[in-house]
């Protein structure tokens, strides 16, 4: 029946509590932790003697080089992804599916991983050189093309380029004037998230940049990790913070421009070319090329590595895990990373969790104030790793919270990285739960907190626990705030991996790989596992 | 203003002296934004009967079957049982059960799940498992659907998911079922079948009960009294 049913916000009891009782957690969480240490880095970063920095050029430098690279890779993303993103959607190709999947792997992969993986792939004089950054970027972001303007793509209805052809067009002609069009707003999109990826680039450029190759992120941590410069940290991290800001208010824009173009999409599955005239078949070549040597070279030249002891094969570097630094007291042993990792993991995995789960409560029962915490929320992904590490780290290094050294450190900065994707990924759930379901409850004898306990929270319960898998995969793989916070006798994967990089011989070399290796299994197991666990739905 | 007029061809229970009214509804109005949904309505329903309100889409029956709930705070208006103003009592307060037009099963838990769910939350103060099981399989043998407790409710066909969601709403033994639509999405034949195996389980259970529909036929089969909401203005 065709009720005009009144608007959503005006039934009765749209959540079981006011929707501030679910946010204030939240809203203090991201105010203490996010908030006041972007401030203080401001404070800092603006005051006469940071500014008097900023005459000096070498700032200016470092800036330029950052947006450089950035520009540079996020174009090479597009042109080496763009035609990926098409035949992987639009091609009907045995194990389609699969490999979607697959290609989605580097991106989840922590940057130090990467990294490493082109370390073990290329000749040693190359690293350094602005090239391998480059192919890096391509190789870490080749996914968000190919998801987001795949996603899309694989979307579009075929008979508005069919319309077009019968009017005449040839098929460049249809591309240029009609597919293009309609998938601009999520090339957009896709820009502005590499753009962003790529310009906060840290663990890629530890491992594979030199001297002329620095990013603002890297100088924020060799100024106050190594120098002791905490204004000219500052100073960077504010001139960082201002060009995000441009950059994510001019994307929203642009966004928001082609929004109505999105809606035109029609969902057609069926409608996959069967590669046949030898243009498509030299196409889908050069993408299945594409996807196995950039993609797939380096990971397995990573895994080969770390068994390639000098000219033959072997354990060595595996056992050295245990060994390298063991009984030390001034190093951790590889293998305890494995244990500090996991637990951080955790720790992250159940403080992202209630952060992010009741922000999403929050979000979905309240009206403008929910949409306010919903922006807020997502702030520390576009503000990067290195800005939220180094502001807890000043922020918080004197009373009345002094929490130098202290282990919640790494699991606080990780929760702020993880709360975003933890909401991305509940807030839709709990959106599609049919208020009327509760209503049920309650005329069955509920009260209102019985009627959500047994109902809406059964019902988010998998993607809770798909959150969980998210941070916990953050955690496990987070270096740039990590690098600030974490405690020299209990380093976690991805420092302990750099560390072993940074010293001499070929021991802490191989282990690193072996490390490496351990590291990318599990991140990929548990990411891969939370995605399979996110398609299934309630069946028993 | 809602006119509420018996049809003259059915016979009038309400007039059977030892029948007392236990559901009064009176001066209810509920207005969606500028439009007045409903306006100064009144209902009543008897200890013993099973009324049928009967109306075109968006002439307010829903409303007023949420409106008796509890589910929606009208404007002005009283609800009162067995005299008593109940307005202010909270919907899990009421013991009014209410079967949707969609089934609106719990999609976490399987048939009996669904079922048990309302004797967990509403029985008589902890029933013992196996008590509580054997009150699931009678009320699943009351909309005959007996053996159906393992399914899962995603395989349940239109009609069968309806019978679940009134055998739902009787576990809590309600002292009034409010029934919206229940058959609206279901096709003719099934619909009939339904009606008629309503209208027995009503009078075997003895609970009053306010059945909406549009549709008159399903009204003359269900109801012992039919009521006409008609459309505002129509007077």
């Amino acid at each position: 029946m065709l009720q005009p049913a009144p608007p959503r916000p005006a039934s009765p009891r749209p959540g079981p509590l006011p929707a501030w009782v679910f946010g204030v957690v939240p809203a203090v969480f991201l105010a203490v932790f996010f908030a006041y240490p972007v401030t203080r880095i401001v404070g800092r970063g603006l005051s006469s003697e940071g500014l008097d920095l900023l005459r000096r050029g070498e700032e200016w430098q470092v800036l330029w080089f950052t947006a450089e690279q950035a520009v540079l890779s996020t174009f090479l993303t597009l042109v080496v992804a763009l035609p990926g993103a098409y035949v992987l959607n639009r091609y009907a190709i045995p194990g389609r599916r699969l490999l979607l999947a697959l290609v989605t792997v580097p991106f989840v992969l922590p940057t130090v991983v990467v990294g490493l993986a082109f370390r073990a792939l290329l000749p040693a004089s190359w690293i350094g050189s602005l090239g391998v950054i480059l192919v890096a970027h391509v190789f870490f972001n080749y996914a968000v093309v190919v998801r987001v303007v795949g996603g899309l793509w694989g979307q579009l209805d075929p008979r508005y380029e069919q319309a077009a052809r019968s009017l005449g067009a040839t098929p460049w002609q249809a591309f240029r004037t009609v597919t293009w069009p309609l998938l601009r707003p999520a090339v957009a999109a896709a820009t502005a998230l590499v753009f962003l990826f790529t310009f906060t680039s840290f663990g890629v450029i530890v491992v594979l940049g030199g001297p002329g190759t620095t990013t603002l992120e890297v100088e924020i941590y060799r100024r106050t990790a190594q120098l002791l410069d905490l204004p000219g940290a500052a100073v960077l991290a504010v001139l960082q913070l201002v060009v995000l800001a441009a950059v994510l208010l001019v994307s929203a824009r642009l966004q928001a421009g082609t929004a109505v173009a999105q809606r035109l999409r029609a969902p057609s599955r069926d409608a996959l070319t069967r590669p046949r005239r030898p243009g498509q078949l030299v196409l889908l070549g050069s993408v299945l090329l594409t996807v196995v040597v950039l993609l797939g070279a380096p990971l397995a030249a990573l895994v080969l590595r770390s068994f390639r002891v000098r000219s033959t094969w072997g354990l060595a570097w595996w056992r050295a895990l245990g060994s390298v630094d063991a009984g030390t007291t001034r190093y951790a042993a590889p293998l305890d990373s494995v244990r500090v990792s996991l637990q951080y993991a955790v720790v992250t995995a159940v403080l992202s969790v209630v952060v992010g789960g009741l922000a999403a409560c929050a979000v979905a029962y309240a009206g403008r104030a929910g949409r306010v915490l919903d922006a807020a929320a997502m702030l520390p992904l576009g503000t990067s790793a290195v800005t939220v590490g180094f502001g807890l780290l000043i922020a918080f290094a004197r009373p009345p919270l002094d929490l130098r050294g202290s282990w919640i450190m790494v699991p606080l900065a990780h929760t702020l990285v993880a709360v975003p994707l933890v909401l991305r990924t509940v807030l839709p759930v709990l959106r599609s739960i049919d208020p009327r379901l509760r209503q049920v409850a309650a005329t069955l004898g509920a009260r209102p907190l019985r009627a959500w306990a047994t109902v809406d929270l059964p019902l988010l319960g998998r993607s809770l626990a798909v959150g969980a898998g998210f941070a916990f995969a953050v955690s496990l793989g987070e270096f740039g705030a990590t690098a600030f916070l974490t405690r020299s006798d209990t380093p976690t994967l991805p420092v302990q991996i750099v560390r072993l990089l940074s010293r001499p011989g070929e021991i802490p070399y191989g282990a690193a790989m072996a490390l490496a290796t351990v590291l990318m299994v599990v991140t990929a197991a548990v990411v891969l596992a939370a995605e399979a666990l996110q398609g299934g739905r309630w069946r028993r | 203003m809602a006119a509420v007029s018996d049809l003259p061809d059915r016979p009038d229970l309400s007039d059977l002296p030892e029948a007392p009214p236990a559901l009064q509804v009176s001066d209810v109005s509920v207005r969606f934004g500028d439009r007045q949904v409903l306006d100064r309505v009144a209902l009543v329903v008897r200890a013993d009967e099973v009324v049928c309100l009967l109306g075109p889409s968006g002439s307010g029956k829903s409303t007023l079957l949420q409106v008796i709930a509890g589910l929606r705070v009208p404007e002005s208006g009283v609800v009162r049982w067995s005299g008593g103003d109940v307005s202010a009592v909270p919907p899990h307060r009421r013991r009014f059960g209410l079967v949707f037009q969609d089934p609106l099963l719990f999609p976490h838990l399987d048939v009996a799940g669904n079922v048990r769910y309302a004797l967990r939350i509403a029985g008589p103060a902890r029933l013992a498992p196996d008590e509580a099981s054997r009150r699931v399989d009678e009320l699943l043998e009351l909309v005959e659907l007996a053996g159906y407790g393992g399914r899962s409710v995603a395989t349940l066909s239109g009609g069968e998911a309806q019978r679940v969601a009134l055998a739902r709403a009787l576990a809590p033994a309600p002292r009034l079922l409010l029934l919206d639509e229940p058959f609206g999405a279901l096709d003719r034949e099934l619909r009939d079948r339904l009606a008629v195996d309503v209208r027995a389980l009503l009078h075997r259970l003895g609970t009053p009960a306010v059945h909406v529909t549009h549709d008159l036929a399903e009204a003359e089969l269900v109801g012992d009294r039919i009521v006409r909401l008609a459309d505002l203005g129509s007077v």
